[in-house]
């Protein structure tokens, strides 16, 4: 049995649906922080399945990934830079009990 | 036959260990499943013969964003709290698995395009001519500098003590 397309964009709908659950469902804004980290992990990989099995020649997909990563990890640093103030201000970043923002 | 077994272990150990991210109850420990699944997931990327993203994802994911996390989970006294479940599990679950079912059922039953052309290896070069070409991609490098340069200075005024 060789490797098809489908089987990397299932890998990746199942890692994006494990990402979707944690962000979600979890209080830890760290934690949602990781899934999220998950979720782009797949979109890449469908974009590399993509690039590879549609496009082979043109590797469109992959620079797409290469800005994926840049802008997941700009994110990341943004993303934590603001749980810590969150954190320093509040002592906690249970994102159930920051609710200073809701309606 | 060697693809084949080298992506189905890596599919399993980047599936269980994003599972692992999601269910373990020790915030230190899901951030080492993290680190498992990025891992996993440049593997997945050599399989691919996409060399160049392979390294890439291991230097920036593993070794600066996992790197962030994990000194984000010191900073906070998160270890002790510990990761738990918001009052939502029930709905988040159920839309969680139909959204699952509706991908499989539509990557399963579209018609892909595969091309039969052999891949182009090694990346690096081709990339390169990509991004920074004729007719590349060199706008939304610039961009995307900007974009690093916003960050940099976004998370120092965060960060700076009043």
């Amino acid at each position: 049995m060789t490797l098809g397309l489908e089987h990397f964009l299932i890998l990746s709908s199942v890692l994006f649906a494990i990402g979707l659950y944690g962000a979600l469902s979890k209080r830890s804004a760290v934690i949602i922080l990781m899934s999220i980290e998950i979720m782009l992990g797949a979109v890449s990989i469908a974009m590399v399945a993509f690039s590879r099995y549609i496009v082979p020649a043109m590797l469109t997909g992959q620079v797409f990934t290469i800005f994926i990563i840049v802008v997941a990890a700009a994110e990341a640093t943004v993303g934590l830079a603001i749980i810590i103030a969150i954190y320093r201000r509040r002592e906690t970043i249970d994102i159930t009990k920051i609710d200073l923002m809701k309606w | 036959m060697g693809l084949e077994i080298a992506f189905w272990i890596l599919a399993v150990v980047a599936i269980t260990a994003a599972l692992a991210v999601v269910s373990l109850r020790n915030i230190f420990r899901a951030a080492l499943c993290l680190i498992l699944c990025f891992l996993s997931i440049a593997g997945i990327f050599v399989v691919l013969s996409a060399d160049f993203l392979a390294a890439v994802q291991v230097l920036i994911n593993v070794g600066a964003i996992a790197i962030l996390i994990i000194l984000a989970i010191m900073l906070t006294r998160e270890v002790e709290r510990g990761s738990l479940p918001n009052k939502l599990q029930f709905p988040v679950i159920a839309s969680t698995v139909l959204f699952l079912c509706i991908a499989v059922f539509a990557v399963i039953r579209t018609p892909w395009q595969v091309s039969d052309l052999p891949p182009v290896e090694p990346t690096t070069a081709e990339l390169a001519n990509k991004l920074f070409g004729e007719g590349g991609f060199i706008l939304p490098v610039e961009i995307s500098a900007v974009l690093l340069l916003a960050t940099i200075i976004g998370a120092i005024v965060l960060m700076r003590e009043k």
